[in-house]
């Protein structure tokens, strides 16, 4: 029932550029300009342990037929592959707000990113001391 | 994979469901090593899903991360009694399904 896997995390991203955060936004954004605002992320300030921290991020959108948001990708600066999530959605959404639990490998800024139905991007960044990384590198 | 999906069962028309979400899988980083040393495979649900009514709603594309035993809590709004259907699937092409039902009024 589902489309067939794909190692690549991100459809239509090409792979190898997604391992910066420069990298990664700059293949959301391709050449446009993302604005501060309309979408908050929240984590904790502290997050005892890498391997399980609470994220929830929302946009200031009326998620109607004309306006909603289209996507929200969550970039890392210091984990080994910088795209953590892509949340794909839609006007058949009440509200732009997704709630998970994300990896983080050590302190550092989190950004979200959001395209709204109009193709503008809006971001906003959260900076978290972790205690105990995640250790993704094996470290 | 087992998985524990909570929706609530009535909704108003044009009000917000809550969908939460707990699937139980490793997502393997593939920077973890075994006790010989030998290095444990990248698998995650790198692909998940959910419809209502047949139509798709929300996706997601997810990588290592997205922390162990996955959890997504997102929004979806009443517009008629029908299926709230989640799937996804993993790099080992597992793939998993969880659904709830929905009685909309009004």
């Amino acid at each position: 029932m589902l489309a067939q896997p794909s190692v690549n995390p991100a459809p239509g991203i090409d792979a190898r550029t997604i391992n910066t955060p420069q990298g990664a936004l700059q293949s959301m954004l391709k050449g446009a300009t993302m604005r501060r605002g309309r979408v908050r992320l929240d984590l904790p300030s502290i997050g005892e342990n890498g391997h399980s921290v609470p994220m929830t991020v929302r946009v200031d959108s009326p998620m109607s037929e004309a306006d909603y948001v289209r996507r929200i990708d969550l970039v890392s600066e210091k984990n080994p592959v910088a795209l953590m999530a892509t949340f794909f959605l839609g006007p058949h959404m009440s509200r732009a707000e997704v709630e998970s639990r994300v990896r983080l490998n050590g302190s550092q800024r989190v950004t979200a990113l959001a395209q709204l139905s109009d193709g503008s991007f809006w971001f906003d960044a959260a900076d978290i001391v972790v205690n105990e990384s995640a250790c993704l590198d094996g470290g | 994979m087992t998985a524990r999906i909570e929706v609530q069962h009535e909704a108003r028309r044009g009000d917000p469901i809550e969908v939460r979400i707990v699937i139980q899988h490793p997502m393997e980083t593939g920077f973890r090593y075994d006790s010989l040393g030998r290095q444990t495979p990248r698998n995650v649900i790198h692909r998940f899903e959910c419809r209502y009514g047949g139509v798709e709603v929300f996706r997601a594309s997810m990588g290592a991360g997205i922390a162990a035993n996955p959890y997504l809590k997102f929004f979806v709004r009443a517009e008629r009694s029908g299926d709230i259907e989640c799937l996804w699937v993993d790099q080992e092409n597992a793939s998993g399904y969880a659904s709830a039902r929905v009685t909309v009024n009004g």
